[in-house]
């Protein structure tokens, strides 16, 4: 399941477990790509990061799922409805926060709190005033004068008072300080003490995946590469060490599944997914003496996915990073 | 409940549940905690570390499946009494297995057999004293 075109996660039986199910989701602007045939579902009480560089089309993803964008192609489903048929009832099951924590700079905080409870059946003016006062925010501020991190916290205290069964949150840790990070993890873990709860979290920082996620997704160059669980992606994704008598080949063999090879002065280091024997037995046929296999964290796994730099070509040449 | 504390690092080649098994099993094993005391709940040992309390939960399931910790009912998890789940034969077999890695490993670093025995005196004596203090406590 480590990569999307390997298999179709959204073709698998699901036992009714989903929250979200994207099938084919296909999305152009005028003549560009920007969401490109991605399939996937997250499980009912995960917790389910979302990675990708900038412009890889996480928010247009997100925007599809919760129907404010069609997709051009494919479809998806929320809590058990079309993303682009929600009723409204259905729609209030979800938390959803944008990515930037847009305000009216002439409200009052407390002023957000009962504006918002008129859009929302249930509405926890407890919730909303405790995160509030969780974020250091003085109810009578305006939202204009809230620095970055309060308002991130006004939005969290938003979504979370209308107590949304699936979060979605849309890069809520950008631009946070430590504090207000740190009360957002908080508040993640406090949410998800209820374990019908799900969240969907699209982030740049890899230290909040390790920490919260126990799925990702990767979304690179408008595809879908990765949709698993994390112990799934740790287990697939190796570093391995092949050591030579002299300089390594400027060539490679066709390595299936290698993400990033780094040459030193008579090294390889490789980042491969889905490794196995075949792989040990390739570079024992261009030379390596040893093959060792390195530990590898989640943030080197991720970043050997996402932080290529557009040089697909170099790898598929199988030519060498030196 | 001691002084004693899981403490994580993010980014390291060793998953976050791994880190926490690692440090209970020791801790049980050094006398750091001893037997019957309490260990943090799931809940609160995750909002401590700030992770995803399924992590908690798994490196606890694990602790309990080598018999470190015991959960019990509605009280919570406890570090349990030592006792060896293994055989006499399974222990050494994990044993040989764990020395060959690690003499693989030094030996890689290029490291002579007088330095890598050195080195693994040091660590047991660095060991010694959290064993006494378990002697005196018992």
């Amino acid at each position: 399941m480590i990569s999307s075109d390997e298999v179709d996660v959204a073709s698998l039986p699901d036992p009714g477990q989903s929250v979200i199910r994207a099938h084919a989701l296909t999305r152009y602007f005028g003549n560009k790509c920007a969401v490109n045939g991605v399939s996937f579902s997250v499980p009912r009480g995960s917790v389910c990061a979302f990675i990708g560089r900038n412009g890889a089309g996480k928010s247009t993803t997100i925007r599809m799922l919760l129907g404010l964008l069609a997709p051009t192609r494919g479809r998806s489903m929320i809590l058990g409805h079309d993303s682009l048929e929600l009723p409204p009832e259905t729609r209030a099951r979800i938390g959803y926060m944008a990515e930037g924590h847009p305000v009216y700079p002439w409200m009052r905080v407390s002023q957000y709190g009962t504006f918002q409870k008129g859009f929302y059946r249930r509405w926890n003016q407890g919730m909303f005033s405790s995160i509030i006062d969780y974020f250091a925010i003085a109810p009578r501020t305006k939202a204009g004068e809230l620095s970055h991190g309060q308002r991130a916290g006004l939005h969290l205290a938003m979504t979370l008072a209308s107590e949304p069964e699936l979060l979605v949150l849309d890069e809520p840790d950008t631009g946070l300080d430590p504090a207000a990070r740190r009360s957002l993890l908080e508040a993640m873990i406090h949410f998800t003490r209820n374990r019908e709860r799900t969240i969907l979290f699209s982030t740049h920082l890899l230290d909040d995946v390790e920490r919260m996620a126990d799925h990702v997704m990767v979304l690179d160059y408008s595809v879908l590469r990765v949709a698993c669980s994390v112990d799934l992606f740790r287990d697939h994704v190796r570093r391995v060490l092949a050591q030579f008598s002299g300089p390594p080949p400027r060539e490679l063999p066709d390595i299936r599944g290698l993400l990033r090879a780094t040459a030193g002065e008579n090294d390889l280091t490789l980042i491969v997914a889905n490794y196995s024997g075949h792989t040990e037995r390739l570079l024992e046929s261009v030379g390596a003496q040893t093959v060792v296999e390195q530990p590898l964290s989640l943030e080197d796994a991720l970043v050997a996915y996402i932080g290529r730099h557009g040089k697909k070509d170099l790898f598929s040449a199988g030519r060498v990073e030196s | 409940m001691s002084g004693w504390r899981v403490q994580i690092a993010t980014g390291s080649g060793t998953p976050i549940y791994r880190q926490i098994v690692e440090q209970v099993r020791l801790a049980a094993a050094t006398g750091a905690l001893v037997a019957g005391q309490g260990v943090p709940s799931v809940r609160s040992l995750a909002e401590q570390l700030l992770i995803n309390a399924n992590t908690v939960a798994k490196a606890y399931g694990e602790l309990v499946r080598d018999g470190v910790l015991e959960s019990r009912q509605s009280l919570g998890y406890f570090v349990a009494e030592k006792r060896q789940v293994f055989s006499r034969g399974e222990r050494l077999r994990r044993l040989r297995q764990a020395v060959d890695d690690f003499v693989q490993e030094a030996i890689f670093l290029d490291f002579t057999a007088d330095e890598i025995q050195r080195a693994v005196e040091k660590s047991l004596t660095a060991l010694e004293w959290c064993e006494k203090a378990t002697e005196a406590g018992q």
